[in-house]
């Protein structure tokens, strides 16, 4: 695996938006892009994963290259 | 016959065409029949992954619960893109383990882990348990696909046998290669359909997003907020919670995950499921817009909405249009369903109990048993009672109870005793049945606690009894000298 791979815990950030962000966000009145807040706040938040699941996607990859031309396999 | 079931039994033969066409040349082993050979990509595993998202449950249920309950359907769009942050982690070292010993189901994977039958038994028994109601709102809402398009002349009862029968006939043809290509024709179809639908709807009968809401929070204040009660924050938070951790649970989804070609596909699967779930965002503002426009569906009734307002917007072949991709999505997810159950049932109950059956023999039997689940469904879905979104969520509560076993058998050893895991997942099993069928609940043994604590999620309560007996249970079956 080589060297830990700290961005990984990007990845928690929706979990914590979703489920910690919801007693926030229920108690705000007010419309964002016509939406509910609660409802824009989740939407917000799923697009967002989308793009941390992608940056760590990337990044794994990058890393996995490098670290396969340090230590060939076969 | 009037346009709108002309177009809908069109659909119907167009998908047995492709299930048809999809198996042609390939000889159907068990092999090919459930995991496609494992040499799918990542647009394929993509569809089938898909495939089992957009169901009945997003496109009927969905809607029926934006419409009958408000804010509480909002949970439907979150615990999605949870599940696919813990998949990027999850599924490659599945799918690792899998690949290695040649596994087909779910519960393979408990007994070679485990190297416990009992366990594998166990696992298989209570993921065909959860399969059922999941089959059953399937079928229901081919019913009401069915009955509302045909505009009365097809009763509820005789679409739900009809719908059936199109059901185990598309199954039998088809296999899973079938349904991720029958999963690309629904997914354009459902995606073109829920979007239309769901921009058409409110700036007609609104003039846009905000009026329909300001109309809706004017005539049912509160509706889009969460109570303090009831389905209140503590309710969403745990149902969201329990719902990420139990959505790769599902048998059928997991061993799709054993489909796959090479690891990678999950990494990218993992970045675009959640952009794919907001289609969900239209078939709310549907469920919405048919609130102050065809009021009066109460309970079940609600899962009705979407369809009566269309019927109330559109002429008779443009429902048919919508009624077919209703049809699709009831009907990838079910045949992945009805096949997924025939297979565990014949692979890891039936065979486990009859050692020297061959498996020629198990094949045949997982293809004779997907009529009598399939009949089995369509009585329990005749018997009335729930709505669409609370019988999935009596799935998932059952599901669930997986999570633990599985998690910790994850590493290069299982990290409970395979007593453990039975005795675990037997307690929280237990907690589910006395909740869903004897209609205990927490505000219900506790009147006296805060509603904070008593509108958590049931399954969240068996869920912490079942790690406690697993921990409990393992301590002491390991002091026997298990290692």
């Amino acid at each position: 695996m080589g060297r830990p791979r700290a961005y990984r815990w990007l990845a928690v950030l929706p979990t914590l938006g979703i489920l910690g962000g919801v007693p926030f966000a229920n108690r705000v009145h007010r419309y964002v892009l016509g939406l509910p807040f609660l409802l824009i706040w989740i939407v917000a938040w799923v697009i967002a994963t989308s793009v941390l699941m992608a940056v760590i996607g990337a990044l794994d990859r990058r890393r996995d290259a490098a670290e396969s031309r340090d230590h060939p396999r076969s | 016959m009037n346009s709108a079931l002309l177009i809908i039994g069109g659909f119907l033969a167009l998908s047995l065409a492709l299930g048809l066409l999809a198996r042609r040349g390939r000889e159907m082993s068990l092999e090919q029949w459930t995991v496609g050979g494992r040499g799918f990509g990542a647009l394929f595993v993509f569809l089938l992954m898909a495939g089992e998202i957009y169901t009945t449950f997003t496109f009927l249920g969905g809607s029926g619960w934006a419409y009958g309950r408000g804010a509480p359907a909002f949970y439907i769009l979150c615990y999605g893109a949870l599940s696919y942050s813990l998949s990027y982690f999850l599924l490659p070292v599945v799918w690792r383990y899998a690949t290695k010993h040649q596994l087909h189901s779910q519960a393979d994977f408990f007994v070679s882990k485990y190297r416990s039958r009992g366990l594998g038994l166990l696992v298989a028994l209570v993921s065909v348990a959860a399969i059922v109601p999941y089959l059953v709102l399937q079928l229901k809402g081919l019913g009401i696909i069915v009955s509302e398009c045909s505009y009365g002349a097809v009763s509820t009862p005789a679409a739900v046998w009809i719908s059936t029968a199109g059901l185990v006939a598309y199954v039998i043809v088809s296999g899973v290669r079938g349904s991720a290509w029958t999963a690309v024709l629904k997914d354009i179809m459902i995606l073109a359909v829920a979007v239309g639908l769901g921009i058409y709807l409110p700036y007609h009968y609104y003039g846009g997003y905000q009026p329909m809401f300001e109309a809706i929070e004017r005539a049912k204040p509160g509706f889009l907020t969460l109570a303090p009660r009831g389905m209140s924050e503590t309710w969403f938070i745990s149902t969201v919670a329990l719902s990420a951790l139990g959505f790769y649970m599902w048998p059928h989804a997991f061993a799709s995950s054993y489909t796959a070609r090479s690891e990678d596909v999950f990494r990218k699967n993992a970045a675009v499921m959640p952009l794919y779930q907001l289609v969900l965002l239209y078939v709310f503002f549907t469920g919405f817009a048919a609130i102050l426009q065809v009021p009066g569906l109460k309970g079940p009734a609600a899962d009705l909405s979407l369809l009566r307002l269309s019927k109330l917007a559109f002429s008779s072949p443009v429902v048919g249009i919508i009624g077919a991709a209703g049809l699709l999505t009831a009907i990838v997810p079910g045949s992945m369903l009805l096949m997924t159950g025939a297979t565990i049932l014949a692979k890891n109950v039936y065979r486990p109990l009859r050692p020297g059956a061959g498996d020629h023999t198990i094949s045949r039997l997982a293809r004779g048993l997907v009529p009598v689940i399939a009949t089995f469904a369509a009585w329990l879905a005749l018997r009335g009672g729930d709505a669409i979104v609370p019988l999935l969520l009596m799935g998932y509560n059952l599901v669930t109870q997986l999570a633990p076993a599985l998690f910790l058998c994850l590493g290069e050893r299982p990290r409970v005793t395979p007593a453990g895991a039975m005795a675990g997942i037997a307690a929280g099993e237990t907690v589910i049945a006395c909740s869903s069928l004897g209609g205990v609940t927490l505000a219900k043994l506790f009147p006296a606690w805060p509603s904070a604590i008593t509108d958590l999620n049931i399954g969240i309560v068996a869920l912490v009894l079942n790690v406690g007996v697993m921990a409990v249970v393992s301590l002491l079956t390991r002091s026997r000298g298990d290692r």
